[in-house]
């Protein structure tokens, strides 16, 4: 069995990770626009009080988005 | 003079708005977008003592591909370019801080092969975060006019309008070579289309199915052709857009070099440990909303009396000035009564729209749906509708209007159509009165008014029947675009006097004079249905009350109460008695339904004449007549039962013309202020017979 994959959704807060691909065709290229590219280290900022949405360091500006999205980024 | 057509166009954030009050000050117009209910912001700037130029502020959009109606809009605008006149120049407005995001809207509105001219905007924040240009090879590497401008000082205008009378050389090269992911659809397109890039025959063969400018012949073309061609749209805008971000590496590392100081991010992150704190986070924005209301109850309620008094002086003066008779009414009663319904709005949506506008400008309004969007998202709304919602409690109109911030159009449609249950402040008067007849006055556990204790109850109640109505509403709409809460997380910047003001005229504008007609329309018909009725039956009431030539006053209230009962709408309160029965009402209060459709507050005034009290304004009297009448058993009329079925008919129920007037105005049809006027009834409807059957 292959190892479970980490996703954006794991990350705990001040980890950091490499994009190494998405697993939802539609909202991967909406991420692809918002500068979430293959390759780009990206570090969780914070989360809201409830858990979700999250909040990401990418490209050297912050972007949120919900956990369920955020399950969609796969990390290296 | 000359007068050229040049569209704004730029990511959400980077400062297109700003430089576009910059460039029309306040000779801006808003207009609609065919079909949309997105706002057209056009306006006319003068360039130099020979050119005029007529400015377009298109959405901000992040990309040239549509996923959102705002986005859509921007699409339409530069494809239709095709069949109607093209802008002479497209202003792409760039925020240096955020410079490779926002260079991949620039590459693809470049490769569209419009003459273009870049606004640097924030170059002065990117300094800060450790960033620096260099212009003259930036310049080299995209081969467009490249300005300077800060659109928050207003610094580079002039040069920006100088560089716009030059004419704009189109450069031929381009960032991505269309041609050669596709090149049998995109020769065939541009051949068939006439189109000058192979980029916008691309973009059409992506998105021909969605546009407005083919006809169906042609889009089936289009699709048998991308069908042989095994054209997969998501896995070539997919490969396309890292293709553009590869360009755009080659470029940055050219122009641009970075130090790693970050200063402006960690500042407002230091912020937002704060301000998105699990307690500290919503207590400051309890503290906002607090403001919030307290602006909307309080502080416009000084205006609001001068509006009152305003009008009350002149029709005053008309009455000394006009023979009594139906043209003074009708000038009172029907066109002043119906401009005094939409002007008493005013200072309401003025305060909610300054808040508004600060909130957003300031980088606030994100940090509130981040945190409330978990909260809302069951219901089918997100983060971005609790504003809104929560303004609905002083006044669902300026309420409506702010959910303009809503970029889904299916969230933005459900807030809309929930927010009227939300208890506004036109219903207090209504509560006042009857929760006085349904529950004592009490005290309970030492301190709390058990009346205080029902209002804030049906407060509540009104608050989960929206919640519920949005649930209802979402299952039952389905979904055309995916929603997405990936959005830009902005750094918190100070708001300026100038966005905010431009912001609260244009909403007080859009209000007075799109909803001011259907208000005053309306106001007019109910005068007309109050005031005439069959000629004998009007007569007869007149000489029906025994003159009394001693108590003056009880006699004339009396003869209004018999004329009122006589018009067309007690014929109508009458006519509705049989369906209103069950929910233990009689005509009279039929009436009241009918007349309480201009505000709901106007049920206290009705009630008054109905019962000949005279003095409509005083809640106390009001309730005490209506205490005091008894049915056909010599019992009171007003049970609780009643009362309550009352209450709750009040609470759900579409009784606001200025509602629906805004709703019509901000959904740009009659199709959901009627949804909304019938589902809000049924819910009125079946509530007050239920709750009247099971307590009566």
């Amino acid at each position: 069995m292959a190892e479970p994959v980490k996703t954006v959704a794991d990350l705990r807060i001040g980890e950091k990770g490499t994009i190494c691909g998405f697993t939802d065709e539609e909202t991967s290229l909406k991420l692809l626009e918002m500068g979430c590219l293959p390759g780009c280290e990206i570090e969780l900022d914070r989360k809201a009080p409830l858990g979700d949405p999250i909040c990401i360091k990418v490209c050297g500006y912050n972007l949120s988005m919900r956990l369920e999205e955020a399950s969609t980024i796969l990390l290296s | 003079m000359k007068r050229l057509k040049v569209a704004l166009i730029g990511n959400p954030n980077a400062g297109k708005s700003s430089l576009f009050n910059y460039l029309t000050g306040l000779n801006q117009k808003i207009g609609n977008f065919p079909g949309v209910t997105v706002d057209k912001k056009t306006g006319v700037s003068t360039l130099s003592a020979a050119v005029q130029a007529d400015i377009i502020d298109l959405p901000g959009t992040y990309s040239i591909y549509p996923r959102s109606l705002d986005e859509q809009v921007v699409f339409d605008y530069l494809i239709e370019a095709l069949r109607n006149e093209a802008p002479d120049i497209l202003v792409v407005v760039i925020d240096a801080s955020n410079f490779k995001r926002n260079l991949l809207l620039f590459t693809q509105v470049k490769d569209l092969g419009f003459p273009v001219i870049l606004a640097l905007n924030m170059l002065d924040l990117a300094q800060k975060d450790g960033l620096d240009f260099d212009l003259v090879a930036l310049q080299k590497e995209l081969n467009v006019p490249i300005v300077e401008i800060n659109a928050r000082t207003g610094k580079g205008i002039d040069s920006l309008k100088a560089a716009l009378v030059c004419p704009v050389h189109v450069a031929p090269d381009i960032f991505y070579k269309s041609a050669e992911v596709a090149q049998p659809v995109v020769a065939y397109i541009r051949n068939r289309f006439k189109i000058k890039s192979d980029y916008m025959a691309l973009l059409l063969a992506h998105q021909h199915k969605k546009t407005k400018i083919l006809t169906e012949e042609e889009k089936k073309d289009i699709s048998d052709l991308v069908e042989k061609h095994h054209l997969q749209s998501n896995s070539l805008q997919y490969r396309e857009t890292l293709a553009r971000y590869e360009s755009i590496h080659t470029i940055i590392h050219k122009v641009m070099s970075e130090d790693a100081r970050q200063g402006k991010v960690r500042w407002s992150n230091n912020v937002d440990r704060i301000v998105t704190h699990k307690i500290w986070g919503y207590l400051i924005f309890l503290g906002i909303l607090f403001l919030i209301f307290q602006s909307i109850f309080a502080w416009s309620e000084m205006p609001m009396q001068w509006i009152d008094s305003g009008f009350g002086a002149l029709k005053g003066f008309i009455s000394s000035l006009l023979p009594e008779g139906y043209l003074r009414d009708f000038v009172n009663e029907g066109i002043l009564s119906g401009l005094q319904g939409v002007l008493i709005f005013i200072p309401q949506i003025t305060f909610l729209f300054a808040f508004i506008a600060i909130l957003e400008e300031s980088g606030y309004m994100t940090r509130v749906m981040f945190m409330m969007d978990k909260i809302m998202r069951p219901f089918g709304l997100s983060g971005r509708s609790v504003v809104p919602l929560i303004s609905g409690v002083a006044c669902a109109v300026p309420a409506i209007m702010a959910t303009r911030s809503i970029e889904t159009w299916k969230e933005r449609l459900i807030t809309i159509m929930v927010t009227p249950l939300m208890s506004c402040s036109a219903r207090i008067p209504v509560f006042t009165v009857l929760i006085g007849l349904m529950i004592p006055d009490t005290t309970v556990l030492g301190i709390f008014n058990l009346q205080g204790i029902a209002l804030m109850g049906f407060y509540l109640l009104g608050f989960a029947m929206a919640l519920l109505s949005a649930w209802f509403l979402h299952k039952w709409m389905g979904g055309k675009f995916k929603t997405y809460f990936i959005m830009e997380f902005p750094t918190y910047k100070l708001p300026r006097f100038k966005n905010v003001s431009t912001s609260i005229i244009e909403k007080v504008k859009t209000f007075t004079f799109e909803a001011g007609k259907v208000i005053l329309a309306i106001s007019i018909v109910l005068w007309v249905l109050a005031t005439f009725g069959p000629k004998e039956a009007m007569l007869h009431a007149e000489q029906s009350v025994p003159m009394d030539t001693i108590h003056i006053e009880a006699y004339q209230n009396k003869v209004a109460s018999a004329k009122l009962e006589a018009s067309y709408a007690g014929h109508f309160g009458k006519f509705i008695e049989p369906v209103i029965k069950p929910l233990g009402y009689d005509w009279k209060i039929g009436i009241a339904l009918i007349t309480s459709f201009a505000a709901r507050e106007v049920f206290v005034g009705t009630m008054a004449t109905i019962y000949s009290v005279g003095n409509s304004d005083d809640e106390l009297s009001v309730r005490e007549s209506m205490k005091n009448q008894v049915d056909q058993n010599g019992d009171p009329f007003y049970t609780a039962a009643r009362a309550g079925s009352l209450l709750l008919f009040y609470l759900f129920a579409m009784q606001c013309m200025s509602t629906i007037a805004i709703v019509y105005r901000e959904t740009k049809g009659w199709k959901w202020p009627i949804i909304q006027f019938f589902y809000m009834s049924f819910l009125a409807y079946s509530s007050s017979l239920l709750f009247y059957q099971f307590f009566k």
